[in-house]
């Protein structure tokens, strides 16, 4: 069939062109990223209705494509289980790793929703072009007081990638390490995994 | 619930709190900005702080979020925007004069000038006009006076009522709170209404942020603790905090301070491990 004989070739034009577009970002720096990815975020938002009336899984599917990307997810989970990431096997560090993304990702899809006639300006940024971690600092302006949103950056391997994020002040991932070793000292590794399993499926019946 | 304090009880109650405060502040350089593990460091009076958190989240659930539902539901847009200019125009007087107190002159020159336009052309405040203009608020409350005077925060403490706080930001407290319209007023009804209405329009705020919170933390109490003081920390820095020891780089200039002040090496860099079990672990996560 036309079909199978296509795929190969389609997916082929797919990879050349994802790597065409990781090279063009790594050459970027830090805050241009910032800027872009988050413009871009905030177009898609205002540019679909469905995700404005919390349709989470288009939210998910957006956050997925446009944000995962330029994430080190890994670096995010291990910092927030701590000093017990290392006794965790890795199998349960890969189920760590997919229900924290799961309830970060929902995080972030519930501010998404609020979004109207927002935009993004860039605070000016310490630092020199040699460091290996930055901080970029935003702010998302529209109605009402501007709203903090900082984001912690690490360059690996010539492209920059986000470990933290700053929502008002907090930073996300070291607000959850006390939660996290709270639920780990009282019911283990798996304990956690579970808890974390049981709050994501709770909050996703909720919605649909 | 009590008309806001008449001028007298204030000064008394200011009075009550600078003495206090060299007591505190030994504490306060010893538990500042430690991180212990699971929050024992910070929060000595977990399992108190606990209690009053679920009587204050009891409370919310029953009394506070239904009427402030109500009020977000009833009471069209403009006009609570309007209610809300209203007390930011008194908080951007209260922040002028601890902008004052913390030596920020722009910012303050900027607060003045905001609330005498938002006064005098915006109807008392009602109309943000000032922000048309492009001029930000630079909220600063005394909490934050004392910590940039060199004050650490200090042990969590939960108020009734007043919720979240720490040692220092509650001997600010009385002064943060009678920072109100209802301090101009000379009746005691008005005051009392004004003070209700205040404190309905701060909840009506938070209606969005609340639901996000119930879905996203895994412990309600142990998220909000990390979140507030987290925050009040980097409200302190004005947003820009440097960053604390367990992550990597340089040791931050306060825990430098404190460590020099004789503080126990637990409140250094690597406090987390030994920290976790020391004695005084939280009551929810039995030590194994």
């Amino acid at each position: 069939m036309l079909v199978n004989r296509l795929i190969p070739w389609l997916s082929a034009v797919v990879l050349s062109v994802s790597c065409v577009v990781a090279q063009a970002q790594a050459a970027k720096a830090p805050d241009a990223l910032i800027k872009e990815v988050s413009t871009d975020v905030l177009d898609a938002v205002k540019a679909d209705k469905s995700i404005k009336q919390g349709d989470v899984n288009k939210i998910i599917a957006l956050v997925d494509a446009k944000v995962m990307p330029h994430v080190n997810f890994q670096r995010m989970t291990a910092s927030a289980v701590g000093r017990y990431w290392r006794q965790a096997t890795p199998e349960q560090q890969k189920q760590l790793q997919d229900e924290f993304k799961i309830l970060l990702v929902r995080t972030y899809s519930g501010a998404l929703a609020q979004v109207q006639d927002q935009t993004v300006e860039l605070k000016p940024m310490r630092g020199g072009a040699e460091d290996k971690e930055v901080v970029v600092r935003t702010e998302i302006r529209g109605r009402g007081d501007p709203v903090q949103l900082d984001y912690r950056l690490e360059n690996t391997g010539g492209s920059w990638k986000v470990y933290d994020i700053n929502v008002l002040g907090v930073w996300l991932v070291e607000n959850y390490r006390n939660s996290f070793g709270q639920e780990i000292s009282a019911n283990g590794v798996d304990g956690l995994i579970k808890k974390l399993a049981e709050r994501n499926k709770a909050a996703g019946a909720a919605k649909s | 619930m009590r008309p806001a304090l008449t001028p007298r009880r204030l000064i008394a109650l200011s009075l009550v709190a600078m003495l206090s405060l060299g007591g505190c502040a030994t504490t306060g350089t010893i538990i500042k900005d430690a991180r212990g593990g699971p929050g024992a460091r910070l929060d000595p009076w977990e399992t108190w702080n606990r209690k009053v958190f679920a009587f204050n989240e009891g409370l919310d659930e029953r009394i506070l979020k239904p009427v402030a539902t109500g009020y977000a539901n009833v009471v069209p847009q403009f006009v609570r925007r309007s209610v809300d200019n209203f007390f930011a125009n008194a908080a951007d007087a209260w922040s002028a004069i601890n902008n004052v107190l913390q030596g920020k002159a722009e910012p303050a020159f900027q607060d003045v000038v905001r609330v005498t336009t938002n006064t005098v052309f915006g109807f008392f405040g009602v109309l943000d006009i000032a922000s048309e203009f492009g001029l930000d608020h630079h909220y600063e409350d005394f909490g934050q006076t004392l910590g940039r005077w060199g004050f650490g925060a200090g042990a969590y403490v939960v108020w009734p009522l007043f919720g979240p706080s720490t040692v220092r930001d509650s001997i600010a407290l009385p002064l943060d709170r009678s920072a109100s319209p209802a301090l101009m007023i000379n009746d005691g009804r008005t005051q009392f209404g004004i003070t209700v209405l205040q404190i309905i329009n701060a909840r009506a705020n938070l209606l969005g942020a609340s639901k996000l919170l119930d879905d996203i933390a895994l412990d309600k109490y142990t998220f909000i603790r990390d979140a507030h003081l987290q925050r009040r920390r980097s409200l302190v820095y004005d947003g820009d905090a440097p960053e604390l020891p367990d992550a990597p780089g340089p040791l931050p200039p306060d825990a430098a301070a404190s460590a020099a002040a004789g503080a126990p090496p637990a409140s250094a860099p690597g406090a987390s491990a030994p920290a976790a079990s020391a004695p005084g672990a939280p009551a929810s996560a039995p030590a194994r």
